[in-house]
């Protein structure tokens, strides 16, 4: 048995979970930055638009579709950064699933790699709406 | 209402809920749904979108710190959100489906709750129990600092727990709301879970479930990007806000007062979603 190797994937859960943690903050506060930033523009371009949200349209594919919002933010569309900021924050808890995954791996624990995946695949299968 | 008047009235409403949401537990989503329908007059389609988002910012900003005390469970908690991310599903359809004047009076119900639950207040169960036989081969069982010493805590009853998750993660997906305080009673009451460890896995799972629902919730049009900004980031920075005063603030009398606002607010949304005006 390889000492070194298995003192280098040695993952406890509560290490696991401290470096969960960081990650979702580090994820947390790009989203609000990159939020941030979007809504400062739109503001600037629109600060004096009149806004009534009482009835509800759904708004085009640029604000509801993966490549449209994407697309939308590279052209610095004060809308489009702000949706890609909040699939950012969208992204943090998914990331942390398979993260878990990956964890669980390292833990050698299979009855609970096969539990997050199977969370992960739910998580997956909801996001294929927005494609 | 100009775009800067209303942007600004919402980050202030909202960073108002994120603050009263961490410091009684309920969660920002709860008020800030009914805030903004009642005070501004916005969709309720709008709000629980916006309202999802900042849920999701909550628990992922939160998580670090509650990680760090060490009282939430891994396991338990992914274990459980097979259920919570299921009901979110089946609730985000659903929120498609019904007519907004039916997810007004909804909301109003589950507040009704909310406020007597809040006015009861949870002291919780601190009584550890052994883990049933589906627990211990699950081995969700583990062991919570008291007083700088670890206390082994098993699980019990997770048929019933888990049903009960995914009702929570049902009401998630439909409302736009963490549902924590369903989530905690699942573990504390039903599972007998210790009540710190629950609270904090509680936490730890909302992030998860709302992200089931997001998906579902972008492409049916309910995130939109002018009421969601100021929401995630006012929820946010309320919620990071109460958080560290939490240590010193008198929460009994603050959880009374609460109560009583919410059961208002429930009320109004109530009769507004009867009379058809939300």
């Amino acid at each position: 048995m390889n000492v070194a190797r298995m003192h280098a994937v040695r993952m406890d859960d509560h290490r696991l979970e401290t470096i969960i943690g960081r990650l979702l903050q580090i994820g947390v506060l790009a989203a609000a930055a990159t939020v941030l930033a979007g809504g400062v523009l739109y503001l600037v371009q629109n600060h004096s638009a009149r806004v009534d949200y009482r009835s509800f349209v759904p708004g085009g594919p640029d604000l509801r579709t993966f490549s449209g919002i994407v697309l939308s933010a590279a052209h610095f569309q004060s809308s489009g950064l702000i949706q890609f900021g909040l699939l950012l924050l969208i992204a943090t808890p998914v990331a942390r699933v398979a993260l878990a995954v990956v964890g669980f791996a390292l833990e050698r624990d299979r009855l609970y790699t096969v539990v997050s995946l199977i969370v992960l695949l739910i998580l997956t299968f909801s996001l294929i709406h927005a494609r | 209402m100009t775009s800067l008047h209303f942007t600004g009235a919402v980050w202030i409403l909202s960073v108002l809920a994120g603050f009263l949401g961490a410091l009684t537990g309920l969660g920002g989503g709860v008020v800030v749904v009914p805030a903004l329908t009642l005070a501004l007059g916005v969709n309720i389609k709008y709000a629980i979108g916006a309202s999802l988002v900042s849920v999701i910012a909550t628990s992922s900003g939160a998580a670090a710190a509650y990680v760090r005390e060490g009282f939430s469970n891994i396991r338990i908690g992914m274990f459980l959100e097979i259920a919570t991310t299921l009901g979110a599903i089946l609730g985000a359809f659903l929120a498609g489906r019904v007519g907004t004047h039916a997810l007004a009076i909804v909301f109003g119900l589950v507040l009704i709750q909310a406020a007597i639950q809040s006015f009861i207040g949870n002291r919780g169960n601190d009584q550890p129990v052994a883990s049933d036989a589906l627990a211990g081969r699950l081995r969700l069982g583990s062991s919570y600092p008291v007083d700088g010493k670890p206390q082994e805590y098993g699980v019990r009853n997770i048929p019933a727990g888990f049903g009960m998750m995914f009702g929570a993660g049902a009401l998630s997906g439909l409302l736009g709301i963490g549902s924590g305080a369903v989530k905690v009673i699942a573990m504390d009451r039903v599972m007998r879970i210790p009540f710190k460890v629950s609270t904090t896995t509680s936490n730890f799972m909302i992030g998860v479930t709302a992200a089931a629902s997001a998906g579902i919730y972008l492409s049916r049009g309910f995130i939109d990007p002018r009421v969601a900004m100021p929401v995630m980031l006012g929820v946010l920075a309320g919620a990071l806000l109460g958080a560290k005063v939490l240590v010193h603030a008198q929460v009994r009398t603050l959880r009374a007062v609460f109560a009583i606002v919410i059961l208002a607010l429930a009320i109004e949304m109530i009769v507004n979603g009867i009379t058809g005006k939300v």
